[in-house]
């Protein structure tokens, strides 16, 4: 669907910023989350998690559990068959290990009792006896030849020679002629990069409800992002049909990709099935650390040459990702959004997977593009130190822009990286003095955004007023912004329209909220079938005129008739034509199924000044601005909330977040205190500049916002640090104690 | 282990249950009273998903214990609104978009309340640093921050 093909561009709701429909839900304790869903006769679930890193799972020994009074079922993958197509059989031994543990905390058997008393007390009494093997949980170690091996038969095919078996995938990208390039150069910067696994993060762990008669149907409550993905991994791991098991999205407590798969659903079906009733099973915050899906940790070649007067000849990456126990494809992504943010000749980026002794990584927020991103700018950064140059104006000089062949590959349209850099640097913030063991930092971000495939139905009420029946769990307002569209097309008021996210059986496939695709691809299913009942209603306008459907053009939440020669007829409003539609042929709806292309890619440019506290290695965040262009910002608060939320969750990645495994291959700080996400006293205000380029692929220009942000802070916080003690900083996060040490090597 | 009657106010209404000797406060709220407002985030202290009020005193429930509520008068989000009538901290939460997925969202509305009774005008360093035993994951905490300032002000002028 073109931009202009109804050649609209003023607005009446779209940039406006009305509440939110289930704010009133949220601020009195109504909302109902994943756990906090009840069900006759509901038994408690519990998981034996593994204490080691690796081990051969010798024997389990469940009969102590099973005879203790409250226990009404225990469960081990025995109770699961062996899925034939790798994918479902990856996901249900991440779900429930066969053979052999992969991980610190991954699941052996679970129970279902009376009570979390009783349950507990079950898990104590299943006897597992485990045969230790080697483990490995760092990406450069894992690569080696004589590196244990993670999982047997998944090496890539043509493996290199030096390599192990624990690299499953390569990639590569790139064009030009590289040695040229580096020939043209008056400076080379080669430098090295690391960046710890971090946690979305999200303050609700996992929860779910799950009921299965006797008569096979089931029934699923969960928070996730993707429930329809739920119900068919679910359905394939339990021997199901997909239209017997229905699947009911919570609201959901923070996602950020980490809950687009499953972790507990399938044990909680299982467990359900065996004892005959409905089974809740929440992960405590230990859990969702241990064993749901952190990000990959990162190893990172950069080699980028430059001119002295500031232009890239050519650039080239070298991406090692871990992404756990099993085969994962994010280096995918950060080899290809590497040099996104360039226009270059030559450039080429190469991309490891390998499998490593940890839980298997899960998406988060833009996957794979913060670490590359922050291994590239950070070497960008150093070349504008080193030849004297404004961070700025070089990325302005080197910027894609609309006709660039991106280094991955695709040449882009209409795209506001060039309005972006130029915004900061007209930018109050980025003429602000520094202070003593001050630093300012900048970085460019970029995500690709995914559309997907989407179905939005538009039933029309007969008082006039509207329901939108969408399929995607909403995660930072979307309800707000999909009847905002809804009433922008129909020209009635917002208040008029009610989005809900309907359950698996209420709505065809929809897929998962992620890739920053809600508001673009559902945004755009919703105008699509708000359009197609605008046609309904002028025909049924036309039926009752007399005259041709053709005669009726709809304006303002009115048919009309399109001229004297149509006919002198008052415009009929939508309440009309809603109360005369039983007469006029029936109920009156629009409906819209679409595997939406046209994301339109994003770019944002951060900027961050901070100072490093020379006696403890402190940085503390002092002023933040996010630059970024959203296309059109339908509800620009919540467009806003994506930018300062994305940006914290980034200054939390660079500065303290990171898993920490000990020499015995378990994860040392799985909990709050110990994983430390930025608090309010860490932050300043986090100052937001919206740019909007259109996005051709959307009728009202939208792009996905929510990924992009979490792109530029690790950099831009970087290369803050790094201009503000003097010394070029190579590793996330940079915590006190590693600052520290940096300074000390200084002298 | 025998379970224990408490005897309690909740929210203003007298409330009697039983629990476990070694049961929170806040799984007898969600569990046993069905108020399920208060979250549970990690269950350890470090997050505040489950800020409750004890007798005037803001505390996490889940580091609480239900038989440590007999005789006490225990407020939650439930209670912060007067029927339809929302608390000025809940309507700016709403008008300045200050929640995203909102789990976070009752324990930090009755973190600020506390605040603002102890404290009617704050300065925003006093506001971060009081919600910082409140994690909120979307937001970056920006908006909340005005939020509360917004519903401070109002409240002044009240």
């Amino acid at each position: 669907m073109a931009l202009d093909e109804n050649g609209k561009r003023t607005f009446n709701i779209i940039g406006t910023r009305p509440p939110r429909p289930d704010g009133i839900d949220k601020v009195t304790g109504r909302a109902m989350y994943g756990a906090d869903a009840t069900a006759p006769g509901m038994l408690t679930g519990h998981i034996l998690r593994s204490p080691h890193a690796h081990a051969k799972i010798k024997s389990i020994d469940t009969s102590a559990a099973e005879a203790l009074s409250g226990v009404k079922a225990v469960i081990t993958s025995a109770d699961f068959g062996v899925p034939e197509d790798d994918y479902t059989r990856d996901v249900q031994d991440n779900c429930m290990a066969r053979e052999k543990v992969l991980y610190d905390g991954h699941a052996v058997a679970a129970v279902a009792a009376i009570n979390a008393g009783v349950a507990k007390q079950a898990l104590k009494l299943i006897k597992v006896e485990y045969e230790i093997l080697p483990h490995v949980t760092d990406v450069d170690a894992a690569m080696k030849p004589d590196a244990p091996i993670v999982l047997a038969g998944y090496a890539m095919d043509g493996l290199p020679k030096g390599m192990s078996e624990n690299v499953t995938h390569h990639f590569e990208f790139g064009h030009g002629d590289m040695d040229a390039g580096f020939a043209k150069a008056d400076k080379i910067v080669e430098r090295s990069f690391t960046t710890a696994a971090t946690h979305q993060g999200y303050i609700e762990p996992h929860a779910c409800l799950a009921t299965m008669g006797g008569d096979g149907k089931g029934e699923l409550w969960v928070c996730t992002q993707g429930h329809y993905h739920v119900r068919g991994v679910c359905a394939d791991i339990l021997g199901m049909d997909a239209s017997q098991l229905r699947v009911t999205a919570s609201e959901i407590g923070g996602g950020f990709g980490g809950k687009t798969t499953v972790f507990i659903e399938p044990v909680a079906l299982a467990l359900a099935r065996k004892s005959g009733r409905p089974v809740k099973l929440v992960m405590n915050r230990e859990e969702v650390f241990r064993a749901s899906g952190p990000t990959v940790s990162s190893s990172t070649d950069v080699k980028i040459g430059m001119t002295k007067d500031g232009r890239i000849t050519a650039a080239h990456a070298t991406l090692r990702y871990q992404g756990g126990a099993f085969p994962s494809g994010t280096v995918q992504f950060g080899a290809q959004s590497a040099f996104a943010a360039y226009d270059l000749d030559a450039v080429q980026t190469i991309g490891w997977n390998v499998m490593t002794n940890r839980p298997k990584e899960a998406a988060y927020r833009a996957p794979g593009a913060p670490m590359a991103i922050y291994a590239v700018e950070s070497v960008v950064d150093e070349l504008c130190q080193e030849l004297g140059l404004d961070p700025l104006d070089v990325r302005l000089k080197n910027a894609a822009r609309k006709g660039t062949k991106s280094a991955y590959g695709p040449t882009f349209d209409d795209i506001g990286l060039e309005a972006t850099l130029e915004a900061a640097k007209a930018h109050p913030h980025y003429a602000a003095p520094l202070g003593p063991n001050q630093g300012r930092g900048l970085s460019c971000g970029f995500w690709f955004n995914f559309g997907g495939n989407t179905c939005v139905t538009m039933n029309l009420n007969f008082d006039g007023t509207v329901g939108i029946t969408e399929g995607n769990p909403d995660i930072g307002g979307s309800r707000a912004s999909i009847s905002m569209m809804a009433a922008e097309e129909l020209g009635i008021s917002y208040d008029k329209v009610r989005t809900i996210v309907a359950d698996t059986n209420s709505l065809g496939h929809n897929d998962i909220t992620d890739g920053s695709r809600v508001t673009f691809a559902v945004g755009l299913a919703t105008i699509k079938a708000a359009r197609e009942a605008i046609k309904v209603m002028c025909a049924r306008a036309a039926k009752i005129w007399d005259i041709d459907a053709d005669a009726v053009y709809w304006e303002d939440g009115f048919a009309k008739p399109s001229g004297p020669n149509a006919g002198a007829f008052e415009p009929m409003s939508i309440e009309e034509i809603a109360a005369s539609s039983p007469n006029t042929g029936g109920p009156i709806a629009g409906h819209h199924e679409v595997n939406a292309d046209g994301a339109g890619v994003s770019f944002g440019v951060h900027l961050v000044d901070l100072e490093v506290d020379p006696e403890t290695g402190a940085t503390t965040v002092l002023r933040y601005t996010v630059f970024q262009d959203a296309g059109k910002a339908v509800h620009p608060d919540y467009v806003e909330g994506q930018m300062q939320g994305g940006a914290v969750q980034g200054i939390g990645w660079a500065l303290n977040e990171e898993y920490i495994y000990g020499q015995d291959g378990r994860l040392q700080n799985p909990g709050l205190l110990d994983y430390r996400i930025p608090v309010a006293s860490d932050l300043p205000d986090i100052d937001t500049v919206i740019l909007e380029i259109p996005n051709p692929g959307h009728p009202y220009g939208v792009r996905g916002v929510g990924e992009t942000p979490i792109v530029p802070p690790l950099a831009a916080i970087s290369n803050a640090v790094s201009r503000s003690i003097g010394l070029r900083m190579s590793a996330l996060p940079m915590s006190p104690p590693k600052i520290l040490k940096a300074l000390k090597s200084k002298g | 282990m025998k379970n224990i009657h408490v005897s309690t106010t909740v929210n203003g209404d007298p409330t009697e249950f039983i629990c476990a000797p070694d049961e929170s406060l806040l799984d007898v709220l969600r569990d046993r009273l069905r108020l399920t407002g208060s979250k549970e985030g990690c269950g350890s202290g470090d997050c505040g998903a489950c800020s409750v009020m004890v007798d005037g005193r803001l505390v996490c429930s889940c580091l609480v214990l239900g038989a440590e509520a007999e005789g006490a008068k225990i407020e939650t989000i439930e209670g912060m609104a007067k029927g339809d009538d929302l608390h000025p901290l809940q309507q700016h939460f709403i008008d300045g978009a200050a929640l995203q997925c909102g789990i976070c969202t009752p324990g930090i509305l009755v973190a600020a309340k506390a605040l603002l009774e102890k404290n009617p005008n704050p300065t925003d360093t006093e506001v971060r640093y009081w919600l910082a035993g409140n994690l909120c994951r979307c937001t970056g905490y920006d908006k909340i921050i005005k939020a509360v300032q917004a519903a401070a002000a109002e409240m002044r002028g009240a």
